[in-house]
């Protein structure tokens, strides 16, 4: 699923790269081919997650730290959370796009996965 | 965009402007123009395309470009509706080659604050035209690759352990981790997984090893009393990944290695850690894991990582048309592998 499809079908808006910058169009085109939620890091660490998108709560730099250390290639804030300032120069060093939607986690999941973005599985360690 | 994002794409992507021709990323199919064509004709032109210049073609030979700013200068002047583009295009048009590197474009489009080039060949034919756009189009495109495929770069660094000869080589990465230091945190891990990808390892294997060393990192910050120390020795053979702390040590081994167990607070829960699962996490994508603690005194973890093959040794295999290609392949000696066991004191 194209990143150009997430922000329809949630009603995003993007973060970062700044949406005055040409970067941003190459960011519709990104492919993301699974997807994963969560808060906790760990759990996201634990998935199979390679080109994934992240779906979260969290706005602080670790996200883009997880994300950088398992391959996944966007995230996407629920609940109307912007990222902190932190975050989203960490986003443009490591070029992981930041998108924000109003919609709560499971409306969010709930929407892409019924678009057909396929879930992450658990691992069984 | 502004002037600033470009040099801020730049810093991180230097190498490969310079890496990268211009060939590679400019716009191929240009619209051109006859040197015939009515100035009138022009301004439709430019509306309906939404560009603001087209490179002027006649009998396949480059004889200008012609700009909204020329049309504008033409109009000051007075346009007579017989006017064509030969009168007033730009015949001393600024180009650059197919093969120069992308960084010549955007010192060529910073000086003449152009919004676009025009792109010839080595025969001096138009190839193209080049705008910033293209450029941090091409370099965003080109960090992703650099960073997902397998063909990623293998630098100077992967010559290491080729052309320098001793009976054991190894490279050692030191890092000092602060406790609660939760904005710096993972950068170090960001480092040792990115010079795995330089020095020749598989995407997959270095994602396990920046898994497992970056949760060891966040433990170092989230429960030691004074941070800690990492240590990854990398070898042809085999890494190892080692990080220690002077406390508070951990009581009971067993208990932290289950699934769900954390001590960590409320606090360190909003930030998103505390799932209790970075040590079953380090588990799971190493081969090796050796946690070691005493109560009061420190601890100390030790990772071997898990091996996608049984080999494991940089060996160099000759790639159709680019010169040479480091692969890495990993050989564990049966001796080296030992089960996931936990060794107490
Ligand atoms: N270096 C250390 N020094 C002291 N205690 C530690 C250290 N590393 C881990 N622990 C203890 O082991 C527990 C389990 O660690 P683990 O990494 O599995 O989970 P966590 O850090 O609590 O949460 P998560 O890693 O899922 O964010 C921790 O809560 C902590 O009590
Ligand atoms: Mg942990």
């Amino acid at each position: 699923m194209l990143i150009r499809d997430v922000l329809t079908l949630t009603q995003a808006q993007i973060f970062s790269p700044d949406s005055k910058s040409s970067l941003v169009e190459a960011v519709f085109d990104i492919d993301v081919q699974i997807g994963l939620s969560a808060d906790l890091m760990s759990d996201v660490l634990l998935a199979e997650s390679n080109r994934g998108l992240l779906v979260t709560g969290l706005i602080n730099p670790q996200i883009i730290r997880t994300a950088e250390m398992s391959d996944i290639v966007a995230i996407l804030l629920v609940r109307g959370k912007k990222p902190l300032t932190e975050t989203c120069k960490l986003a443009q060093e490591t070029g992981i796009p930041i998108l924000g939607t109003k919609m709560s986690m499971f409306e969010a999941c709930g929407r892409l996965h019924v678009a057909g973005l396929v879930s992450s599985f658990r691992q069984n360690s | 965009m502004g002037q600033d994002d470009v040099t801020g794409i730049i810093s991180r992507g230097e190498e490969l402007a310079y890496d990268l021709k211009i060939e590679q990323v400019m716009t191929r199919e240009v619209k051109v123009v006859a040197p015939t064509t009515p100035i009138m004709r022009m301004l439709e032109l430019f509306q309906e395309e939404h560009i603001r210049g087209v490179p002027v073609v006649s009998q396949n030979q480059l004889e200008g470009v012609i700009t909204l700013e020329n049309l504008l200068q033409s109009w000051r002047r007075g346009t007579h509706d017989s006017d064509i583009v030969a009168d007033c295009m730009d015949q001393k048009m600024v180009t650059v080659n197919t093969f120069d590197p992308i960084i010549e474009a955007l010192k060529v489009l910073t000086q003449t604050k152009s919004d676009q080039l025009t792109v010839i060949d080595k025969n001096g034919q138009l190839a193209g035209i080049i705008t910033k756009g293209d450029v941090t189009r091409g370099l965003l495109s080109a960090l992703q690759r650099d960073r997902h495929s397998e063909e990623v770069k293998r630098y100077r660094a992967s010559y290491l352990f080729e052309d320098i000869s001793s009976d054991r080589t190894s490279l050692i990465l030191r890092y000092h981790i602060k406790a609660r230091d939760f904005t710096k945190g993972g950068s170090a891990s960001s480092s040792i997984k990115r010079a795995l990808l330089q020095l020749g390892a598989p995407p997959q294997i270095a994602r396990r090893c920046g898994i497992a060393i970056y949760e060891a990192e966040i433990n170092l910050i989230i429960h030691t009393t004074n941070g800690g120390e990492i240590r990854v020795e990398i070898e042809p053979h085999q890494i190892v990944m080692e990080t220690s702390d002077k406390g508070p040590g951990i009581e009971n081994i067993e208990l932290v290695m289950q699934p769900g167990y954390s001590t960590a607070t409320d606090e360190i829960r909003a930030l998103g850690f505390g799932a209790g699962m970075g040590l079953k996490n380090i588990q799971r994508c190493v081969d090796e894991m050796q946690l070691e603690s005493i109560p009061d005194q420190g601890t100390k973890l030790v990772m071997k990582p898990k091996a996608g093959s049984k080999e494991w040794a940089f060996i160099r295999e000759p790639t159709p048309n680019q010169g040479t290609k480091l692969v890495m392949k990993i050989n564990l000696q049966p001796e080296d592998t030992f089960s996931k066991e936990i060794v107490t004191t």
